[in-house]
């Protein structure tokens, strides 16, 4: 299976959800923003997400300072 | 005292009265004022955005001096009242309307209803993500401006605006966090880029 993150192609071998995507990429939740598809996803969603072929991701990750 | 007249005149000199009439009407929030978000609100300021929102929390510290806009005297003050008196000194004409709370998930929503274009200037990173969160799921139709990545003293031209996606936006180099010291000259950078989009937004109704 195969989905689009921030533009990247992204492999999966086996069906996982968005929580444990971002997890396993090292996101840190509370600093990010997703929007799946071209939608917010609100964070307590994650889990019950799971990543289809062709889904578009755009993780937003932010960084201290202003 | 300079009247309305002749700022206004002024600025139509400047900018054509075209563009003037533009900048006028817009009503832009900056959330946060603190090395972005003063830095900002002077910018539009100076050349007469009709309409600023602009929110914060802080009192301005003596360490706020290396990059904010504030003078020695705002020391102790609300960001939102020491902010009102450097604005008032560069155009007393406008509408700055000032609110001193902490934004957070439930207010959002109430807060930024009546604005037209929203700019994150936050400095936390949690705080960031979720005004960007709560934006896109409430107001998708608005455009938003954030901003990451703008510490040290690095290289200016990684500091860049991109679009993310419908009506979103963020400037900064994307990754450098505040360990390595936040100093005026490249937070100004990205304030810049963040002031400059939102001018472009409100005269080109796009970017």
């Amino acid at each position: 299976m195969t989905f689009k993150a921030n533009g990247n192609d992204i492999e999966l071998n086996e069906a996982m959800d968005l929580k444990t995507w971002l997890l396993s990429m090292g996101y840190r939740l509370e600093v990010i923003a997703c929007e799946l598809n071209e939608e917010i996803i609100d964070p307590k969603d994650y889990e019950s997400i799971i990543l289809k072929e062709n889904d578009s991701l755009e993780v937003v990750s932010f960084v201290g300072g202003g | 005292m300079i009247s309305r007249e002749q700022i206004d005149e002024a600025l139509i000199i400047r900018h054509t009265a075209e563009v003037q009439e533009k900048l006028k009407n817009a009503r832009v929030a900056i959330a946060g004022l603190g090395g972005l978000g003063s830095n900002i609100a002077v910018m539009l300021t100076r050349i007469g955005v009709g309409h600023l929102h602009l929110l914060d929390f802080d009192r301005v510290d003596i360490t706020n001096l290396n990059r904010q806009q504030y003078f020695m005297k705002h020391v102790g003050m609300f960001k939102t009242q020491a902010i009102k008196d450097v604005l008032q000194n560069i155009n007393p004409y406008l509408e700055t309307e000032c609110e001193n709370i902490h934004v957070n998930e439930e207010n959002v929503g109430n807060l930024f209803k009546d604005d037209d274009i929203i700019c994150e200037a936050f400095d936390l990173p949690e705080n960031k993500a979720m005004l960007a969160r709560k934006v896109r799921e409430l107001y998708p139709e608005k455009p938003f401006i954030c901003a990451s990545g703008m510490s040290g003293y690095g290289d200016s031209n990684s500091i860049v605006t991109k679009k993310i996606g419908n009506n979103w936006y963020m400037c900064g180099d994307g990754g450098s966090n505040s360990n390595g010291g936040l100093m005026s000259p490249r937070v100004m950078i990205c304030a810049a880029h963040e002031a400059n989009l939102i001018t472009k937004l409100i005269v080109d109704g796009k970017v």
